[in-house]
């Protein structure tokens, strides 16, 4: 009885400890690629205008919708009790502690993320990544470096620009729609912001561009089974990139903003 | 030159190969027969490190290929070339880009000389003019040589080939086994090939060796392999359904 239940909880966590195992491994050749010439600039750069310029747009429209509609919601909730004063202050700061991060995370981890996967899952079944290493170049650090860089350098990058557009569609809202007066609008959003608010929600953007990119090239990277496979890794990269920043989001903040 | 000692390997509940001994000489042109899924490409793999044995070891130049380090294995990877079963060319990538790729990489080289040295190899299987296509441009037997031509633009040692004539058709397969004979005059390279098409492996080979149960089972010349009287490779050489080997789900 006892054997079968050790033998029953063994078969239960074994693939997630191989996974597990298999990303801290990828993590560990990563960082040693990073640190080991020759420096990818070119394949770099390529990666942060697929991860960070090409995002834009899609990046954009969600900073400023969700900035105009938080900032909606907040001026009807506050007018009840007189608050409406306070709109701009908790805009800004949903937008740089929380939405900021979150919302550019899920957006490229959704745009960006699954394109990794896929090329990535691609390049596994149709054995690019054997040729690769065939050509004695070390494919961790050819094709996954450069965009974990990508990941770690442009998600912050766009958070900063979604925490002002956000925070320029709430102003377009209370001032330019329901009336507020700019001055007491922006002394709002300035005089309860801090800049801890806003380098807490960088440090957020680079764990979860960290996060994306390594969940999604691991997922790549072990793609088996054709087509299949490689739809089945970039489900699955979307999947469990936006889970890890779903679930890290809450732990990240109740660390960072005690 | 290529030594195989007592290779085991296996997949889960698979025993893939069962203790595997080979030996390729300086200069030979070893063609490894046997059916679909008995472990050519996983044989193969092993030569050049994309595999470890679970036991026994694989040696090149008498180094033990899973105790060298990833520095020491992509020194000995510069030697070799590999042509893929589906030509694995890198489809981000132009023609002239694909057949550079390591000149690039691993020489000091300028971008015109490697454009024009892939020219040249591009031009010794056969192509000429394509350079600036895309891989997705190029019919089956176009992508395979295209694949021959990244395989041999280091001037490597060793080559390898797995199925090299699989999916194409009888001519270009016969293209194909003409330009393996040629590099292998040409260059004077060592070459192994994994297959299962019996035409290509008479023309190309000087041995044939015959995988079966995880193991060499016989090796000879071509002549040799032609008049076995193993039951086994000769059911196979002839392409019988009925013999010692079994097919799975058909009843003998």
């Amino acid at each position: 009885m006892i054997v079968k239940v050790i033998e029953f909880i063994g078969a239960v966590i074994e693939k997630p400890a191989l996974g597990m195992g298999r990303i801290v491994l990828l993590l560990v050749s990563i960082l040693r690629g990073m640190l080991k010439p020759p420096f990818e600039i070119r394949n770099i750069i390529g990666q942060m205008l697929e991860v960070g310029v090409n995002s834009l747009p899609v990046v954009l429209i969600t900073a400023i919708a969700t900035g105009m509609v938080l900032a909606l919601h907040m001026y009807t909730g506050f007018s009840r009790f007189g608050a409406e004063g306070l709109v701009g202050t908790v805009v800004a700061l949903s937008m740089t502690r929380e939405f900021g991060p979150v919302l550019a995370a899920l957006v490229v981890a959704g745009r960006a993320g699954a394109a990794m996967a896929a090329e990535l899952g691609t390049m596994k079944v149709t054995e690019q990544i054997d040729a690769l290493e065939t050509l004695a170049v070390n494919p961790v650090k050819y094709l996954v470096v450069p965009r974990f860089l990508a990941g770690l350098i442009m998600l912050p990058a766009l958070t900063i620009i979604t925490d002002i557009v956000g925070i320029l569609g709430g102003y377009f809202v209370n001032v330019v729609l329901l009336g507020t007066s700019s001055k007491s609008y922006l002394r709002a959003t300035w005089d309860f912001l801090q800049m801890e608010d806003i380098y807490n929600g960088m440090i957020k953007a680079c764990f979860f561009g960290a996060a994306f990119t390594l969940i999604s090239c691991y997922k790549g990277f072990y793609t088996s089974g054709g087509a299949e496979g490689v739809g089945r890794a970039t489900t699955g990269a979307v999947v469990y990139s936006f889970m890890t920043i779903l679930i890290s989001d809450y732990f990240l903040s109740a660390w960072l903003f005690r | 030159m290529i030594e195989f000692r007592d290779v085991h390997k296996s997949f889960e509940d698979n025993n893939v190969l069962q203790g595997l001994n080979l030996n390729v000489d300086k200069g030979e042109s070893i063609v490894v027969i046997g059916g679909s899924g008995t472990g050519k490409s996983v044989l193969l793999k092993h030569v050049i490190g994309l595999m470890n044995p679970d036991n026994g070891a694989v040696y090149v130049d008498s180094n033990s290929i899973s105790e060298m380090n990833e520095d020491g294995l992509n020194q000995l990877r510069k030697k070799f070339g590999m042509l893929f079963q589906s030509s694995a060319l890198f489809d981000s990538m132009t023609v002239w880009e694909n057949v550079g790729f390591a000149l690039k990489r691993h020489t000091s080289m300028s971008e015109s000389d490697v454009k024009e040295l892939s020219s040249e190899k591009l031009k010794m299987v056969g192509l000429v003019g394509i350079e600036d296509d895309m891989p997705a441009q190029l019919s089956g037997g176009m992508r395979k040589r295209v694949g021959l031509a990244r395989a041999i633009a280091m001037n490597p040692e060793i080559l390898l080939y797995d199925e090299p004539t699989t999916g194409l058709d009888p001519i270009n397969a016969e293209v194909i086994n003409d330009l393996i004979i040629k590099m292998n005059e040409e260059l004077n390279v060592t070459s192994v090939t994994i297959t299962h098409d019996m035409k290509s492996a008479y023309k190309i080979a000087d041995t044939i060796a015959m995988l079966y149960n995880g193991v060499i089972i016989s090796r000879g010349t071509p002549e040799e392999i032609r008049n076995t009287t193993d039951p086994v490779v000769r059911q196979f050489i002839e392409g019988k359904a009925s013999g010692p080997i079994s097919v799975e789900g058909i009843d003998k």
